[in-house]
């Protein structure tokens, strides 16, 4: 299979401080893949990074075979303002942007689709509700249909079944599957280690570095884990600049 | 007919009050809106600051050349402009926050607009910058307000759906499209264009009202953002014809009549709207099956 992502010896961080150090690796196309690691161990930096929000401070990130429709990005902690008047069906809809841009019109095949979506994630008869009457639960669901209206080859997931209960994440999981079934790229930041081994083939363990990226019952072991949880959250003030590795990409 | 004579005499008799009365049209089709999105991106007191920011500009632009609103609108752009940009740097580079920074750039403005009004205009001509005169508009000016108002709608109109996405969803804007900068420039240059719009009819330090108020009223009575659009624009309009009588028939100053209807419509929406006005809270009807 062909790369879909690239990553090039590449380090995220914010004010010099790498919260990926040094990361190297590719994401086949049509691959499902978990990524693993304790609080601070970089994997929304990393979706930061793929989505485009944060700009490598050395390597590269190479996306190919990418159409117009881009990566569909679900935030963590999505910066969405909940008391903005706006219904489900418009939020939704939003989702379309890279078809529809400044002007296109939403037609009734338009509608049909947002509607479909809706439908898909259970949230059948909440079309006209404003967005801020929404329950967790509910948001995350309407989030999943903009995503899924989205309509993008690469699917990126940070966290989504944080704080969700068993039938909504189940629900979740399974369009998950379906993207997966569609031969779409989805990569999801989880804790939790059961669904990661009973639905995701391949799981990169980060902690600020990449500890170990293969098979899913590869690298979910005990050893793997442990080094994981030993990494050291805090930034440290006063560390050197990093040197390692930076010349020959440099020479290059 | 006391009726007619009251409400729609003053109208067909004088041609100041008909001119005053497209103005204040013009100036609610495009400034309501305005304030819509300000009130919903928690802009209220931003547009308020950048009204008082404005007016060294507009100061300099009657300076020059007197009272010509084109002189002064092009002057306050300027300046609006440098104090956003001044005031972004500022909150930027330093510990200072952004609203801490606004509110030191407008009182700067301000300070430094009323004394140059003052260097060459009389007292007059000072309370004329300050609160507006929309009985004294010449054909020019009425022109500028109906051009100002519909480039206004045209670009609100462009960057309406990158607006509201930016609103409701910063983030997601951001991975899809680069429209919400740019988007987000040209609706504070909208802002601008709006304020100095409405200088001329209710000076500088109400012409934010006529934008804010009418989008407080609306939030009490719609859950959409249409909705909220639509009637913002009607009860701007509603309160400029009636303040324009108010003044006609009682000499209040035209600028604060204006103002006081919107004030008074935006009372009794807090007391009666229907979308979490205070009735409606105190008498919330039995809670419902489901």
């Amino acid at each position: 299979m062909a790369a879909q992502l690239q990553f090039r010896d590449v380090t995220l961080g914010y004010d010099r401080h790498p919260a990926v150090h040094h990361l190297d690796g590719e994401v086949a196309q049509g691959a499902l893949i978990a990524v693993v690691g304790p609080n601070g161990a970089g994997k929304s930096t990393l979706f930061r990074g793929i989505v485009g929000l944060l700009k490598p401070l050395s390597g590269s990130i190479v996306t190919s075979g990418l159409d117009a429709k881009g990566i569909a990005y679900l935030p963590q902690t999505a910066d969405i303002d909940r008391s903005f008047p706006i219904s489900v069906f418009d939020f939704v809809g939003t989702g379309l942007w890279r078809t529809i841009g400044f002007f296109g019109g939403i037609g009734w095949k338009a509608r049909e689709r947002i509607v479909q979506a809706i439908a898909a994630v259970g949230l059948n008869g909440f079309e006209n509700r404003p967005i801020g009457t929404l329950s967790g639960g509910q948001m995350q669901r309407m989030l999943f249909a903009r995503v899924l209206l989205q309509d993008a080859r690469v699917i990126v997931l940070d966290e989504p079944f944080n704080a969700i209960d068993t039938k909504t994440s189940a629900d979740l999981l399974a369009l998950v599957r379906r993207w997966h079934g569609e031969h779409r790229t989805v990569m999801a930041a989880l804790h939790d280690m059961d669904v990661v081994r009973a639905d995701f083939p391949e799981t990169l363990l980060l902690a600020r570095g990449k500890v170990a990226w293969g098979k899913t019952s590869e690298v979910l072991t005990a050893e793997n884990l442990l080094e994981a949880r030993r990494m050291c959250e805090a930034f440290d003030d006063s560390a050197a600049a990093c040197v390692a590795y930076d010349m020959p990409s440099r020479a290059a | 007919m006391p009726f007619y004579d009251a409400l729609i005499a003053p109208f067909t008799e004088f041609e100041f009050m008909r001119r005053a009365l497209a103005a204040v049209i013009a100036l609610s089709l495009a400034g309501a809106p305005i304030g819509v999105f300000l009130m919903l991106r928690r802009m209220s007191l931003v547009g308020d600051a950048m009204a008082h920011a404005i007016l060294p500009g507009a100061a300099i632009g009657f300076l020059l050349f007197g009272l010509n609103l084109f002189a002064m609108t092009v002057g306050g752009l300027v300046a609006g402009f440098a104090v956003a940009i001044l005031a972004g740097l500022v909150a930027r580079t330093t510990e200072i926050k952004e609203d801490a920074s606004l509110a030191t750039s407008y009182l700067i403005s301000l300070a430094l607009g009323v004394t140059i009004v003052s260097i060459r205009g009389t007292n007059i001509d000072l309370l004329h910058v300050l609160f507006g005169n929309i009985l004294a508009m010449d054909n020019q000016t009425l022109l500028m307000i109906a051009f100002n108002a519909t480039i206004t709608l045209i670009v609100l109109a462009v960057i309406y759906r990158p607006l509201v996405i930016e609103s409701v969803d910063p983030i997601f804007l951001r991975t899809v499209s680069r429209a919400g900068a740019p988007a987000h420039l040209l609706f504070l240059a909208l802002v601008v264009v709006n304020l100095v719009n409405g200088f001329q009819a209710l000076g500088t330090l109400l012409a934010v009202g006529l934008m804010i108020l009418p989008a407080g009223i609306a939030r009490f009575w719609s859950r959409d953002i249409s909705g909220m659009i639509c009637v913002a624009v009607a009860s701007a309009i509603v309160s400029g014809y009636a303040g324009l009588v108010l003044s006609f028939q009682t000499r209040v100053p035209s600028g604060p009549a204006i103002i006081l209807v919107a004030a008074l419509l935006y009372a009794g929406s807090v007391a009666f709207g229907t979308v979490g006005g205070l009735t409606r809270q105190m008498f919330p009807g039995r809670h419902l099956e489901a």
